[in-house]
């Protein structure tokens, strides 16, 4: 028996010599099932103690089944010109009309989109943008015209869209603790580790904690209708309906079956950043605490860099009147999120959507596109398949 | 128990060790001290021989196992992983999650290797528990004990077809002439009796009063794999049976793990295949991907975080608010990439091999062609890991005895004193048994064999009824006589020689002078025939009993009714010679010259029809009609089948060995009279001298005899003064004649052999007996010093005469050798044969063709040998540089005999003579021994890089198959030593066709594709997270949810590429039997070279780049979230990854369609259900009605066609374009697989045809050419040693 170290030293070197053969990894495994299954007899240098004549009556020829024998019967696809053409001027045939009903849904789509980032000096939010802090004390305020040059017919959402915020980050997606937001009270009182450090202040455990609910978008938008007349017609936005019915009514919920939110989240502290604690997120105590649903909608980390998410819905009231009718409007930001740190773009977004979602219209060119590349490929084929098919015709098979 | 010191115990133990490793052992009885502790014992220090084979405890399973699998490397990796998820800054996933993998890896290993281990435990316990007899002291017997109590020194009896328990070495047994039968075939797999005396100089009169006071000491070796050690003779090992004795007792000498079976017990034996080899580059080539993937990824968070403003609120410092640096955070992103991006290394690839693997093996296995009905086996698999080498192999290196040929001897001819026997009667007989086999296993080539034989022309023409009679009788004897021949060599056609008529003659005239009988030439050859040997004799009464069902009455009558019934049916004999005699004189063969000029020598001797078939009947019903103790019935079991054939040529003759003890072989004469020779020593066979002799005393003249038989060779330059005192005048020339004969006999591929006999003055043999003896005893150097007494005493040898064996061609060999040469694969045929015979064997076997160029090399010095082959190779590269010479068929084959190969072999000749034969067609190497065999593998694998497989079934080409990357043992007549050595065991030659040109090419097209598309699957699902870190800052964040990769790389995708390499099938088994040149594709590099490799990494990263960017652009500037985008693009690429293999796939079975939908099925349940459970199971990506959410979206569905479809299209459109403008042959075979079976037939035809196998002439069928008949006399220039070389171009 060596020593230790020598075992050590060994295992090292057993450790090298399988870097340079990584191959042997799984055989020994595999060799000794193998060789249990046939004969693991002869390897172990053991003798067969059976009684003479023990075994030799029973042949061993092989079952003549069609899997043993591997004559099971099979459909032998051969892709040649000639068998495929079909599916591609298929696909071809297909695609293209698919593409051009997309490409004319994603038109249909309306969409206004206005910056108020306020990077330009001419910018109206210019000044607020200026303002660095997350808790300054008093809310700036900026006002953005903008002119509609169609009715909105449908359903008009209203969404704002970040630029440059890396929501998809490792780190960020991690920080929160979805027990919590799921009203788990012992982890409302005690956040997980992955909130750190938005987990305590002070001594207290934030609720909700983690980098997403403290990075919280906070504007305010406020869209009015500039009426010929010269009058501001508020723009009635509603504040249900844009998060997940799951997410609301599944995955999140307010600790406890207290009906008051205050008590509830008695104890705990509100993030960092926020202004008001958590449950007074909203005055609809339906639409408070967690299951308020513009902190779902922002807890769904967005996938991509650029990302708008849903903030309100103007709903249509009658089917006479456009939702929003043709006209000049005005934006009112209660300008609170900073994002010069990360050079983010802040916008709003008025859109209608269809079944296939918002506007955009890659998906319909590319059906287009694919759908033209096949059938032009299916020409091509027609061509190779009249060239070289005839020869491929199992007649004459030495050419 | 008292109490011992420590220090006594360490003392003890290392008295023990050293009892244990000195050479000599001395022990003594255990008996004397019986009832003692056993600390007091003499043999304490020797092991039980309880054995344990297992290799954990219970208790220590769990630490040992983790230990052994943490030997692999690819374990270690993937935990260092896992750990390295623990640390926070690195991890990437939630830290317990990436155990889970190897976790699962390791404990379905270990529980594996638990069940294994419970296995053999089982049959250790078994093995241990078995019952023997041992005595005891106490109750003066031999008491009921078990195989773990027996110890070294007990005294341990075995009975009739017991298993001995442990190294025995013989004291008694119940024999009268101390003589104990054993089978070895548990050892070995021969299944001959050998017989094991008792140990000479104890002599136990009374067992059961001396042994209990017998102190009794031997000296024996320590017992290792080389030296057998003194007294093997009467060494009974473990695991032997014993066999025809009563019972035996031994003392035992080496228990348990000592014993020779344990030691000798090896490990299985492992290659690297070389497919494996090259997978490894691309293991390595995975690695550099993945470091670069990973310090992309570094250098991007690197400058992703340097062009940050300001510190913007998704940055998330650690637990005190500290942000590391960029250049840090960096740095540990490396890490994290690595621990994202880690099935870019396939582990589960290896698994996933193995598992393939054993399909592979299973269906080899299981190929009902494969199956040999006589010996009822089937084809074994001992190398687990190299299946897909059979598809990739160049050289063939194929011994002949036994591999070619059946080694199933038949005497043919022989020659006394210089006259030569023809016995054609016998040949007629053969032939009668050799051609209908032929005609059924022709194939290819329908025309009709050109008659050979008279008479059969006439019956086939007169009455047809009779010749399918006849050919009901062949199969019939066939199939009996395959059902015995596992038991022992005495088939059916060595058993039946039908004598010569005139030698019959001769013999009773040199009988019925008495007075000259005991210095007759002719009795004496066949005396020595008789007893130059080492055949066991048994009663086939007293047979093993293993051998059930087995009575030999009903064979050994009926070829010879079958003769004569059609002698009946044809009129008369008359018909046979003349029709021989008439043959046209082109075709005349030296044999028939020699008949002729016998024929003058004698007045021919009148044939009468009746009479002389009435005379043929009494004579071969002359033997047993005579003897009372009927030797029909005696059954002869010899170590070569060559002896076997000639005692019962000599039984034939009326001189029938009756029965054989080490001291003594009886021999009945044709008088009836039995002669007992006591046999004074036995010279056995070896490689080095090539003959063996065995010394008797002769009863009547109480003469010392040494008879010797042996190769001509050996025995031609050991000749003394050759009989000079009989007829003087006439005979000088004997050795002359004899040697002409032999050449004869050897252009006919016969096996040839002298017999020689010595007489031995009482003086001589005093003084060599002496020698001997001390030569026995000799400790060091034994062999040495046994084989140069036996050397001294083969001096002077008179020649007695030679015979001819004939060892038939086995079935389908020429169309198998055919089939692997259009496949592409150079045959080479190394044998320990005379050249004449290898060359003969060679045109038979069609590894030499009519119009080859033959080049025949063989030289006396390396000078000679040097400019030879310079000359030739010059001249051989002129030829085929010629430009007439492009379109010739015309081929090179070499023939080189040992010597010379010794010398080109050596270092400064190897690379010349390896060119020269890369430019052959056909390499026949003869007169080689076994090491040389090794050696031209060695040479030929190394000088050319190729792959080569070897083929033997005897002891001689172990080395042979150790050192081929392929070895296959052939299961034959010469014992198990080649099988046990091989990778692959086959019962027949012909299996190689099969095995290679379907199963080799299949394993090999499978796995390779297998591989590329593995590689493949991880590259292409791994990129998408590397596409993602472009989109996420290279933070290393993954938009899939842990659990779901595992899943997807566990359960989604791992079926489905097993699948495809276990059962995935190109192109029909008749296609590739049919045309053989479609195993070229595996030949090189095959399908898995470089570029494929690289091609489908380049594919990889164009789909999972459109699996990843497609719904990238579809989803841009939405409001989608990380796992809502990560599903789609989990399903796309699932989608596409399972439609890429079904591009691959080329043949569709049941099987193939259940597991590919029930891979999508599992998919969506799997994933549906885990997305309705996990609600908060799995924070942060707890993926909760996602996909259900996914489903209910047209826009998911509209991606999923578009992106894989897009993905897919390159290289389904390559696929199309390749096989529609430039078909690989692979593909035509498959467009011709579709047609109807006689179409494809007629195409496969055409095809071969045209592939430049044009010249294949009609073709000439299995057999052997028949001695006397169409065997051209210019077969070949004669060998004389000259260092010419011999261009002889074969004119038809």
């Amino acid at each position: 028996v060596t020593s230790p170290r020598g075992a050590f030293i060994s295992l090292f070197v057993n450790f090298l010599v399988e870097l340079t053969a990584l191959a042997t990894t799984c055989r020994f495994r595999a060799a000794i099932m193998m060789a249990s299954s046939y004969n693991a007899k002869d390897e172990d240098g053991h003798i067969t103690v059976s009684g003479p004549g023990g075994g030799t009556l029973r042949s061993k020829k092989p079952e003549n089944t069609a899997f043993k024998q591997q004559r099971l019967p099979a459909w032998q696809p051969i892709l040649t010109a000639g068998t495929v053409l079909p599916a591609f001027f298929i696909i071809g045939l297909l695609f293209i009309p698919i593409g051009i009903g997309l490409f004319v849904t994603s038109n249909n789509i309306k969409e206004f989109e206005v910056d108020y980032t306020g990077i330009d000096m001419s910018s109206p939010c210019f000044n607020c943008s200026q303002n660095f802090s997350w808790n300054s004390t008093r809310p700036c305020t900026c006002t953005i015209p903008f002119y509609l040059d169609q009715p909105y017919e449908s359903n008009v959402y209203v969404y704002y869209g970040l630029s440059n915020f890396y929501q998809n980050h490792r780190r960020y997606v991690k920080s929160r603790d979805d027990s919590q937001l799921n009203g788990d009270v012992n982890s409302l009182m005690s956040p997980s580790k992955e909130c750190e450090p938005y987990a305590f202040h002070e001594n207290k455990p934030i609720a909700p904690c983690g980098a997403i609910a403290n990075s919280m978008f906070n504007d305010t938008l406020e869209l009015f209708y500039n009426d010929p007349n010269g009058t501001r017609i508020p723009i009635p936005l509603n504040t249900t309906g844009i998060a997940w019915w799951t997410d609301k009514h599944v995955k999140f919920g307010n600790p406890g079956g207290n009906p008051n939110l205050t008590a509830a989240f008695q104890g705990t502290t509100k993030p960092l950043n926020w202004r008001r604690p958590v449950y007074e997120l909203d005055a609809d105590p339906g639409n408070n605490g967690f299951i308020n649903e513009d902190f779902i909608v922002w807890m769904r980390t967005a996938a991509l860099p650029t990302f708008r998410k849903l903030y309100r819905i103007i709903n249509k009231k009658s089917s006479m009147v456009p939702t929003l009718p043709r006209g000049n409007y005005t934006l009112e930001v209660v300008y609170n999120y900073p994002v010069r740190s990360f050079e983010g773009r802040k916008r709003v977004i008025l859109s209608t959507i269809s079944w296939m979602g918002g506007k955009n219209p890659f998906l319909g060119i590319a059906y287009i596109t694919v759908g033209s590349v096949c059938f032009f490929l299916g020409v091509v084929l027609l061509i190779v398949h009249h060239k070289c098919g005839n020869r491929n015709n199992s007649a004459d098979i030495s050419n | 128990m008292t109490w011992r010191s420590p220090l006594a115990l360490v003392r003890d133990a290392l008295r023990g060790q050293r009892a244990r490793e000195k050479d000599l052992r001395n022990l003594a009885s255990n008996l004397p001290y019986e009832g003692l502790e056993k600390a007091k014992q003499p043999n304490c220090y020797f092991p039980g021989n309880a054995i344990k084979t297992t290799k954990y405890t219970l208790l220590l399973f769990i630490p040992m196992n983790l230990f052994e699998q943490f030997h692999r490397l690819a374990n270690i990796y993937f935990v260092g992983l896992a750990i390295l998820n623990f640390v926070p800054v690195v991890s990437a996933f939630q830290p317990g999650v990436a155990l889970i993998p190897i976790c699962v890896i390791l404990s379905l290993t270990a529980l594996k290797d638990a069940l294994e281990d419970f296995r053999r435990y089982q049959s250790d316990r078994k093995l241990n528990n078995t019952p023997c007899f041992i005595y005891s002291r106490k109750e003066q017997q031999f008491i009921k004990r078990h195989w773990k109590d027996v110890r070294v020194g007990d005294f341990v009896k075995v009975v009739c077809n017991e298993i001995v328990p442990a190294d025995l070495l013989l004291l008694h047994t119940s024999d009268p002439n101390g003589v104990c039968h054993i089978e070895t075939s548990n050892l070995d797999g021969e299944t001959n009796l050998k017989q094991r005396k008792m140990m000479s100089g104890v002599c136990i009169s009374d067992l059961t009063v001396q042994r209990m006071f017998l102190t009794f000491s031997c000296c024996r070796e320590k017992p290792n794999k080389e030296k057998v050690g003194a007294g093997i003779e009467s060494l009974l090992l473990r695991g032997c049976t014993v066999r025809n004795t009563d019972h035996a007792v031994g003392f035992v000498v080496y228990a348990g793990h000592e014993t020779k079976a344990m030691l000798n017990n090896k490990g299985p034996r492992y290659k690297r295949s070389k497919l494996e080899r090259k997978l490894n580059t691309d293991v390595i080539f995975c690695v550099i991907l993945l470091f670069t993937m990973c310090l992309i990824g570094a250098l991007g968070h690197f400058l992703w975080l340097q062009a940050l403003p300001g510190v913007p609120p998704y940055l998330v410092p650690d637990g005190n608010g500290h942000l590391d640096s960029p250049s840090l955070s960096g740095f540990y992103m490396f890490f994290t990439m690595i621990i994202l991006s880690a099935i870019l290394i396939p582990i589960s690839l290896y698994v996933s091999i193995e598992l393939v693997r054993i399909g592979q093996i299973f269906f080899i296995t299981n190929d009902i062609d494969l199956h040999d009905e006589g010996t009822d086996s089937r084809v074994q698999c001992k190398a687990l890991n190299i299946t897909e080498d059979l598809g990739q192999i160049e050289y063939i290196f194929s011994d002949k005895t036994g591999t070619l040929t059946e080694n199933k001897m038949v005497f043919r001819r022989c020659s006394i004193m210089g006259t030569e026997y023809a016995h054609k009667e016998n040949a007629i007989r053969l032939a009668v048994l050799d051609v209908p086999v032929s005609e059924e296993e022709v194939i290819l080539n329908q025309q009709p064999r050109p008659p050979r034989i008279g008479w059969s022309l006439d019956t086939e023409d007169s009455n047809p009824e009779d010749k399918w009679h006849h050919h009901d009788n062949r199969r019939k004897s066939k199939v009996t006589g395959n059902a015995q021949s596992d038991a022992a060599f005495s088939s059916l056609l060595e058993a039946e020689v039908i004598p010569d008529r005139k030698l019959l003659q001769q013999i009773s005239r040199a009988e019925s002078s008495s007075s000259s009988r005991n210095i007759d030439p002719y009795l004496d050859f066949f005396l020595g025939l008789a007893i130059c040997n080492t055949v066991v004799v048994s009663m086939a009464t007293a047979r093993r009993q293993r051998v059930s069902g087995f009575s030999r009455s009903d064979q050994t009558s009926s070829p010879l009714d079958t003769l004569s019934s059609l002698v009946k049916k044809s009129g008369s004999l008359q018909h046979i010679f003349p029709s021989w005699q008439h043959k046209p004189k082109k075709n005349r063969t030296i044999s028939e010259d020699s008949v002729e000029e016998e024929d003058h020598v004698k007045p021919p001797v009148k044939i009468e029809g009746s009479g002389d078939t009435n005379k043929l009947r009494t004579c071969s019903l002359h033997t047993p009609s005579q003897s009372a103790m009927t030797p029909d019935n005696l059954s002869y079991e010899a170590e070569s089948p060559d002896e076997a054939a000639l005692v019962y040529a000599a039984k034939a003759y009326g001189f029938t060995l009756l029965a054989r003890t080490p001291e003594c072989v009886t021999v009945r004469l044709p008088s009836g009279e039995d002669l007992v020779f006591e046999v004074l020593d036995t010279l056995t066979f070896d490689y080095n001298r090539k003959r063996m002799s065995v010394l008797v005393r002769h009863p009547i003249t109480k003469e010392y005899v040494l008879y010797t038989k042996g190769a001509d060779h050996a025995i031609m330059e050991l000749l003394g003064t050759p009989y000079t005192e009989y007829l003087s005048g006439k005979q000088k020339n004997i050795a002359a004649n004899t040697q002409h004969h032999l050449d004869c006999y050897a252009k006919e591929g016969l096996r040839t052999l002298c017999f020689t006999k010595k007489v031995v003055s009482d003086k001589a043999y005093e003084s060599w007996s002496v020698n001997r003896q001390r030569a026995l005893a000799a400790i060091d150097n034994r062999e040495e010093l046994v084989m140069d007494t036996a050397v001294q005493l083969e001096t002077d040898l008179s020649l007695l005469g030679a015979t001819g064996i004939e060892d038939r061609l086995q079935e389908s060999v020429p169309e198998t050798i055919m089939a692997l040469r259009e496949a592409g694969i150079q045959v080479w045929v190394l044998t320990g044969d005379k050249t004449e015979t290898a060359v003969n064997i060679g045109y038979a076997c069609r590894l030499l063709e009519e119009e080859d160029l033959v080049i025949n090399m063989s030289c006396g010095n390396k000078f000679a040998c040097t400019s030879m082959l310079d000359c030739t190779l010059e001249e051989v590269r002129r030829y085929s540089e010629d430009p007439r010479n492009v379109d010739t068929t015309q081929n090179i084959s070499l023939v080189i005999d040992g010597r010379t190969l010794t010398m080109a072999l050596s270092s400064d000749l190897q690379k010349r003579f390896v060119d020269l034969a890369k430019r052959c067609r056909t390499v026949l190497c003869c007169r080689v021994t076994p090491l040389q065999k090794s050696r031209v593998v060695t040479v030929v694998r190394e000088q050319l890089n190729v792959m080569t497989l070897a083929v033997g079934d005897g002891a001689n080409d172990v080395s042979m198959i150790q050192a081929a990357n392929v070895g296959i043992g052939i299961s034959g007549q010469e014992g198990m030593q080649a099988v046990m050595a091989s990778d692959f065991a086959i019962s027949r030659f012909k299996h190689l066709k099969k095995l290679l040109l379907v199963h080799g090419h299949w394993c090999y097209t499978r796995l390779a594709n297998m591989l590329i598309y593995f590689f493949y699957k991880n590259v292409a699902y791994v990129n998408l997270l590397f596409w993602h870190q472009f989109l996420c800052g290279f933070s290393g964040s993954a938009m899939i949810d842990y659990w779901l990769m595992i899943f997807f790389n566990l359960f989604f995708t791992s079926v489905p590429p097993i699948m495809f390499g276990i059962m995935d099938k190109d192109v029909s088994a008749e296609m590739l039997l049919g045309v053989p040149e479609l195993y070229r594709t595996g030949q090189g590099a095959g399908e898995y070279t470089f570029t494929t490799f690289w091609i489908s990494m380049l594919d990889a990263f164009y789909q999972s780049l459109v699996c990843f960017f497609i719904p990238y652009l579809a989803y841009r500037d939405s409001d989608i979230d990380v796992f809502t985008f990560g599903t789609p693009l989990n399903t796309i690429s699932f989608f596409t990854i399972l439609l890429h293999l079904s591009i691959e796939i080329k043949a569709w079975t049941v099987v193939h369609w259940v597991i590919m939908l029930g891979s999508v099925a599992l998919y969506f349940i799997v994933t549906l259900a885990y997305s309705a459970i996990c609600v908060t199971c799995n924070p942060p990506s707890n993926p909760y009605w996602i996909l259900q959410r996914q489903m209910a979206d047209p826009m998911f569905y509209l991606l999923c066609i578009i992106t894989t479809v897009v993905a897919l299209l390159p290289r389904y459109m390559f696929h199309v374009l390749r096989n529609s403008i430039a078909p690989s042959p692979l593909v035509k075979a498959r467009h011709l697989d579709r047609l109807d079976p006689s179409t494809r037939d007629q195409c496969m035809k055409e095809w071969r045809s045209f592939r430049g196998i044009a010249h294949v002439r009609p073709f000439r069928l299995s057999t052997p050419p028949s001695p006397t008949l169409e065997t051209p006399v210019d077969i070949h220039p004669h060998s004389s040693a000259t260092s010419d070389i011999m261009w002889d171009e074969r004119h038809h």
